[in-house]
């Protein structure tokens, strides 16, 4: 055990001591890890696209489940309704001990009508609806243990394969919900794309969206340490990834693989050579998950906080906490929703 | 399988499902781990005992380091307490470790309110993670968390009970921090007088209301460690940094003519068991009760200290917002009634300077005056001697005209009447001299007053 001494304002090394002999601070790790299988876990993802796209079908291959129903197609008697509509479902699903409350958000109508201008409105006010909840329960007085947690931790936004390059509906809705949540973005039904056509309309995606200024997950300035950065750049060069979902499993080699049989070969859902939905899988729930929700939690909702709290004009420290005088004058005391 | 937090809550048409495949979010304990690890790991522990006990000895044994504490003087005039913050490292687990020690715990004559400092520090840390929490721009993430997660109570080892410093203290602090009693110097009693005294301790703090600390046993995997650990308590401890060779190794011991009490052997002292509890079994869990519950238990006594509710007298909830505002505009019709009363008061102090400035005016005025009389009073004497002078000018004058032809007359008569005419020119010149000599006098005299 190396032991450095500070003292208690400046953390800077005075002195650096080696001393051998076991103490067991490396428990600690352990006791984390249980108490993380004990708590268990939120995760709450939001699926934007026009109908059609395959997200329900890509939800179910991600977490191997019937997680979302797949709409079928409508008559033409159901009407398309006029609004974009959420429909949130959730469940609960175990994997060796640990368990994730996985909450999927559904947006069907989006993009679908003839006029869709503010076809983002209802989507950012669910998000901050969110936020405003997790604010109030905050700030309460008698606080719960555990705040439940619904904010939408991702929203994967799904890119028709049209080889060509972003359209405005994906522009506007990429800059303004870029803002207040995590976007990924994804290549849906990525089998009409040749490797090369592929790789072309991905190359023009990147520079539209450096064009816009719209940044999607994982954010360069939030990357902490060199290591990660070089970890995700390296995903930056790949993003938006080309997706295939399905959830029906074929022979290919005496294995079954998950998979989408046409009359021209299978295409493997999980065979990095065919389309990069394992790349996605890895990146959402093996690599990033935790960072998700931390990069809600430390960024977009104390950005919201700021917001609000600003727009209220509440600031704590201007009453009994300290004794600063008020700067400014009377409150504005409308409690108006904010939307962007 | 225990249910989790997860599977407890209530969900509007929460199922659960099954998996078809490996997804792959069983590795997020892993990926919190490794966001742990780069973050570093904070802990606090806080010492309370009489000077010379033995708590920096014993805090140098548990983290097998040297802190370089001095020893403290019996002598000081009141509890204080001393921080000091250490970085330790062991493989790739980083530890921002805070000792707080009292320093005169105990030494005072009066010690009525010896256990005051340390339940002001301990509210102190409370108070400034609660106002980094409150702040509008902050960065709780990267808060340097001072609260204190674990208190170490040394008790003196009488062998008879608790003293009274000790409930007093511990009650003050049981609802503040998690306290874990400790028998320090354990080596001076017996193991039986050991047992008896254990048993006397707990039971005298659970008649006096004392709520120590108690190991979780909600988690299977250490429940069974738990409760006979807490059956142990409180725990007995030797502290030693010194090595001594016992057998063919090199153990922690203390060396006695009598024998050498060997710090990490179990059966002679229960050093190992606290470290164990303290460190590798508990840590996390002292430090999610200290923010779940001291900490929550502050926040909102403070809160509602300061007027805030959640619900109205008529229950009906309040947000934070209204009760806010309300308060705002309570403390700015105070602004203003100070204001107001600060302005009445600078108006009154004008108008009592004004006053005084009056009067010195008329002072002055009125010295003027006197003044200017003097001056007059002056000039007229003066003007009187200057007339007096004309006057002695003119007759001088007129005596030497009269000579003059006095003289014009003798010259024309001849004869003897030469020397008399001589001897009156002599004695009218004699004459003239004096009047000229007063003259003189008179001149350099008005000369005189007219410089």
């Amino acid at each position: 055990i190396r032991l450095f001494r500070n003292t208690q304002t400046c953390f800077s090394r005075t002195s650096c001591t080696d001393l051998f002999g076991y103490v067991g601070i490396e428990a600690v790790l352990d006791q984390m890890r249980r108490k993380t299988m004990k708590v268990g876990l939120e995760f709450n993802i939001m699926v934007v696209g026009q109908s059609g796209l395959g997200k329900s079908t890509l939800v179910n291959t991600l977490f191997k489940s019937k997680v979302s129903r797949k709409s079928c197609t409508p008559n033409c008697e159901e009407k398309i309704s006029k609004t974009v509509k959420l429909h949130s479902v959730s469940h609960v699903i175990e994997e060796k001990g640990m368990k994730m409350k996985l909450t999927v958000i559904d947006t069907p109508g989006f993009g679908d009508q003839i006029n869709n201008e503010n076809c983002w409105e209802p989507i950012v006010k669910h998000i901050n609806e969110q936020y405003e909840k997790y604010l109030r329960e905050e700030l309460h007085i008698n606080r719960k243990r555990r705040i439940p947690d619904s904010r939408v931790h991702c929203c994967i936004y799904f890119l028709p394969a049209t080889g060509h390059r972003l359209r405005p509906i994906d522009v506007e809705f990429m800059k303004r919900v870029g803002k207040i949540v995590s976007i990924v973005p994804v290549i849906a039904k990525a089998d009409t794309l040749t490797i090369e056509e592929r790789q072309e309309f991905k190359e023009r995606i990147r520079q539209d969206l450096a064009a816009n200024g719209i940044r999607v997950y994982p954010q360069k300035e939030y990357d902490d340490d060199p290591e990660e950065r070089i970890l995700n750049d390296r995903i930056r060069e790949s993003i938006p990834f080309a997706v295939v979902g399905t959830d029906k499993e074929h022979q290919v080699n005496g294995n079954k693989v998950l998979g989408r049989k046409t009359k021209w070969g299978i295409i493997e859902v999980e065979n990095v050579a065919h389309c990069e939905f394992a790349n996605l899988r890895d990146l959402l729930i093996r690599s990033h998950l935790q960072d998700l929700k931390d990069v809600t939690h430390n960024i977009h909702y104390e950005t919201y906080r700021v917001r609000r709290l600003n727009e209220s004009n509440m600031n704590f420290s201007e009453l009994g906490l300290s004794a600063r005088p008020l700067e400014n004058g009377t409150a504005d005391t409308s409690e108006s929703e904010s939307h962007l | 399988m225990a249910s989790t937090d997860v599977a407890r809550q209530p969900g509007q048409g929460v199922r659960p499902l099954s998996l078809a495949g490996h997804v792959g979010f069983d590795s997020l304990p892993d990926q919190l781990v490794n966001k742990s690890i780069c973050q570093g790991f904070c802990f606090n522990i806080l010492c309370i005992g009489e000077t010379g006990i033995g708590k920096s000895t014993l805090m140098d044994t548990l983290f097998n380091t040297n802190f370089e504490n001095l020893e403290s003087s019996h002598f000081e005039p009141q509890v204080k307490l001393h921080a000091q913050t250490y970085d330790l490292q062991e493989s790739n687990v980083r530890l921002r470790l805070t000792v707080v020690n009292t320093v005169g715990f105990g030494d005072q004559m009066n010690k009525q309110e010896s256990y005051q400092p340390v339940v002001d520090y301990i509210d102190r840390q409370f108070e400034s993670y609660l106002q980094e929490e409150l702040k509008i721009k902050r960065s709780l993430h990267n808060y340097h968390d001072s609260r204190v997660h674990a208190c170490l109570y040394f008790i003196s080892p009488s062998g008879h009970s608790l003293k009274s410093l000790d409930l007093v203290t511990m009650k003050k602090l049981d609802s503040k921090v998690n306290i874990i009693p400790v028998i320090a110097k354990a080596d001076t009693i017996s193991k039986s007088e050991l047992h008896k005294f254990k048993i006397k301790i707990m039971s005298e703090l659970v008649s006096n209301g004392v709520q120590i600390y108690q190991f979780p046993l909600d988690d299977e995997t250490v429940a069974k460690v738990n409760t006979t650990m807490n059956g142990h308590l409180p725990f007995a401890v030797v502290g030693s940094t010194e090595e001594v060779s016992v057998g063919n190794k090199m153990v922690k011991a203390r060396q006695y003519p009598w024998g050498v009490v060997q710090v990490e052997n179990e059966s002679h002292c229960d050093f190992v068991k606290l470290r164990e509890m303290l460190i590798c079994v508990n840590m996390e869990d002292l430090r999610e009760q200290t923010h779940t519950r001291h900490y929550e238990l502050y926040r909102r006594c403070k809160l509602e200290e300061m007027g805030f509710k959640d619900t109205d007298p008529e229950c009906k909830p309040v947000s934070l917002q209204q009760t806010y505002e309300a308060k705002r505009q309570e403390f700015l019709v105070e602004l203003q009634k100070r204001e107001d009363e600060m302005r009445q008061m600078f108006v009154q102090r004008v108008k009592e300077k004004e006053s005084e400035l009056k009067e010195a005016e008329r002072d002055l005025q009125g010295r003027f005056e006197q003044l200017k009389r003097l001056h007059a009073d002056e000039k007229a004497a003066l003007e009187e001697k200057k007339r007096l002078l004309d006057e002695d000018q003119s007759s001088f004058g007129k005596r030497r005209a009269a000579a003059q032809l006095l003289q014009a007359q003798s010259l024309t008569a001849n004869g003897k009447k030469d020397k008399d005419r001589k001897n009156i020119k002599r004695q009218t010149q004699v004459a003239l001299w004096a009047d000229l000599g007063r003259c003189c006098y008179y001149t350099g005299g008005i000369n005189d007053s007219r410089t």
